[in-house]
């Protein structure tokens, strides 16, 4: 067990009467890329402060990099590069100089820190803009230089929480090719978001609702839970009255809206798509379109934060 | 360490420096406040409006008038016999004090009888009017041992009773010029806002922008992030103080008598206090705007009115006294006086330098605590 990047166990954090994370247990191996999924105050950023050295456990223990969270933060630290949604860097100083801050508190110099230097400016696609103000730069190579400055002491474990919030599409799609890159260097990622999308470039995936720890496999081992519940997407012209006749049918588990669509969630394998348009005929519901699909995370994250909520 | 405090330094001072406005606000509006406050707060009286109703018209009385207009304290806005006009004067703000005298004021004087001379004062503003009665009687009293004096030269003449002459000599100011007792206070008082909110504003500024949060993550502990980030400051403090030192030397006539190791000592040691103080108020506040108003607030209020910068300590009550043990540039303006005005040495307030060194230690003590504590 001596090569996991992170192994958790019992990981609980109390704010007074509050549990924000509840008994939290996995473990992450080395070039992992490892998803936390949540709602907004589910836990995921106080996991991953915790993971980070930043906020002592109340009880049980996290090694990182094989330090204890606990006793050794300080070691933790010089292991792990952060970034958070924030893109924390000074923004009224330039590109070099933000390099240069961070190389100093990480304690880089000489040879290497000329290295690290001019990997971090090509790996954001910085070169030549050095003497750019952090403030003028648009969002996706603010995004990739808070990375770059994250990393720039090659830590073996990396920390995003929430990385790519308000940014472009297009840069988000880079910067998850360099989040491969790390990862193929063996060096694990840990990431928290909330979009979905995005968390299906995750090795594993740990969903956290309430501060527990409510779902974790990879994203196919989760959308198993569809394996004897199929979903059937409904175009209807009237989607919440179809809603209402799908609730009523006894064959239906539970729908959602999905944009303009239905999903609707089967009790079993038995009910096919055309039984399915009969009955909402029947009841008066006009159908554009119906059939099978295949579930989405989003579908596997509301299922399951149902599921732990009635619990 | 040293390294890292070098990398929270530079970085701290880059800061500064790309921000001009910012920087040009902490070195200069300290002097420019000087100026503005150096000229309005004054608690010299000069030029005090008289009227006079000379009841005499001789030339004793008229000595008597001269030796109020020449006092520069004074100045002459007419003659008016008629009571009721004089009211009217005093009403319509026109003159502030009445030098009334007597008929036979000459003759009484001459005869070696006792003369009263009345002086009327507007006593709407209480201090002015205790102020302008100080100086009326002065000048008569003045104007009194004079005539005593040419009745003793003159022959034969028979020694009055004995009597005690009270001879004041002030000390270190001796044109009691206000100026000179308020511009330490405002150097003190400037230089404590100064200090107090550019400190506390920096630490919050990373707080807001989150920038802390990833300086937390990496191996910098507390002490070297707060050395690193204070010490820019200080300098940039350090240095406005000294110019605002500079301004009031030119501006107020402000003497030097002391040393200047020991004032630039005090002014550090001061200022340390003062940014401990920020500090500590960084770590109860969370957004700049926030930390802007307690550190203004709590700068401002205790300097200005518990320092003994204008209201003196000793004329306080017993509870707002001991207050006033808390307010470290009440410490300071002492020191600061002493150099600045006396010329004393060390030995004349070291208890107050050991007082601010104390303030300084509680404060900075207090606030790594709770840096601490949020810290990890």
């Amino acid at each position: 067990m001596d090569d996991l990047a992170i192994d958790v166990r019992g990981l609980t954090r109390k704010f007074g009467d509050f549990v924000a994370v509840n008994d939290l247990s996995f473990s992450v191996k080395p070039g992992e890329v490892f998803g936390f999924l949540g709602a907004n105050g589910a836990g995921k950023s106080t996991t991953i402060r915790m993971l980070c050295g930043l906020l002592r456990p109340t009880s049980g223990t996290a090694l990182v990099g094989g330090l204890d969270v606990g006793r050794d933060p300080e070691g933790v630290k010089r292991r792990i590069g952060y970034m958070s949604q924030r893109f924390s860097l000074y923004e009224p100083l330039t590109v070099d100089q933000n390099i240069q801050f961070f190389g100093g508190i990480y304690g880089l110099s000489g040879e290497r820190f000329v290295a690290r230097r001019k990997f971090v400016l090509e790996m954001a696609g910085l070169e030549g803009r050095e003497k750019t103000l952090t403030r003028d730069l648009p969002g996706g190579w603010r995004q990739r230089l808070a990375l770059g400055c994250a990393i720039l002491h090659e830590p073996s474990i990396v920390c995003l929480d929430e990385p790519t919030g308000g940014v472009d599409p297009l840069s988000r799609r880079r910067f998850w090719d360099l989040i491969g890159d790390l990862s193929s260097k063996r060096v694990t990622v840990l990431v928290t978001t909330h979009y979905l999308d995005e968390a299906e470039h995750c090795h594993r995936l740990a969903i956290i609702h309430a501060g527990k720890l409510a779902a974790l496999g990879t994203a196919s081992d989760l959308k198993q839970v569809f394996a004897s519940r199929p979903i059937v997407e409904i175009q209807a012209t009237q989607p919440v009255l179809a809603m209402e006749a799908l609730d009523r049918l006894d064959t239906v588990e539970k729908t959602s809206l999905f944009g303009t669509a239905v999903h609707a969630v089967m009790r079993d394998t038995n009910t096919s798509s055309a039984m399915l348009a009969a009955s909402l005929a029947a009841s008066g519901v006009e159908v554009r379109g119906i059939a099978p699909v295949q579930p989405s995370l989003e579908d596997v994250f509301l299922d399951v934060v149902e599921r732990v909520g009635a619990a | 360490m040293m390294r890292t405090i070098l990398a929270v330094g530079t970085k701290e001072m880059r800061q500064i420096l790309r921000d001009r406005r910012t920087l040009l606000i902490l070195l200069f509006i300290p002097a420019f406040f000087l100026l503005l406050y150096g000229y309005a707060l004054s608690f010299d009286i000069r030029d005090v409006r008289l009227a006079v109703q000379d009841r005499d018209r001789s030339t004793q009385s008229r000595d008597l008038v001269s030796a109020f207009v020449n006092s520069g304290y004074f100045a002459l806005v007419g003659y008016e016999d008629s009571d009721a006009a004089l009211a009217r004067l005093v009403d319509e703000g026109k003159v502030r004090a009445i030098l009334s005298i007597p008929a036979n004021f000459e003759r009484d004087l001459r005869l070696k009888r006792p003369v009263t001379v009345q002086v009327i004062i507007d006593g709407d503003n209480a201090n002015t009017a205790s102020t302008v009665t100080g100086y009326a009687r002065t000048l008569i009293a003045e104007y009194g041992a004079v005539q005593m004096q040419t009745l003793l030269s003159t022959p034969g003449a028979r020694l009055p009773t004995p009597v005690v002459i009270v001879e004041p000599r002030i000390w270190y100011n001796p044109q009691l010029r206000s100026a000179l007792f308020l511009v330490p206070g405002l150097i003190a008082y400037i230089s404590m806002i100064t200090a107090v909110v550019s400190t506390a504003l920096s630490v919050v500024r990373e707080k807001e922008r989150g920038t802390m949060e990833q300086v937390r993550m990496a191996p910098v502990g507390p002490v070297a992030y707060i050395l690193g980030k204070t010490l820019p400051y200080l300098a940039i403090s350090f240095t406005s103080a000294v110019l605002i030192v500079f301004a009031a030397m030119v501006l107020f006539d402000m003497p030097m008598r002391g040393s200047w190791p020991l004032l630039l000592f005090s002014i550090g040691l001061f200022l340390v206090g003062a940014q401990a103080q920020g500090l500590l108020i960084s770590t109860i506040a969370d957004t700049q705007q926030v930390a802007f108003q307690i550190a203004l607030l709590s700068s401002m209020l205790p300097t200005m009115i518990l320092s003994g910068f204008i209201f003196p300590i000793s004329s306080m009550p017993t509870v707002v006294q001991g207050i006033t043990h808390l307010v470290p540039a009440r410490y300071f303006l002492v020191a600061l006086r002493a150099i600045v005005l006396k010329g004393a040495d060390v030995t004349a307030f070291w208890q107050e330098l050991v007082a601010l060194a104390i303030f300084a230690t509680v404060a900075m003590g207090l606030a790594s605590l709770r840096l601490r504590k949020e810290w990890a």
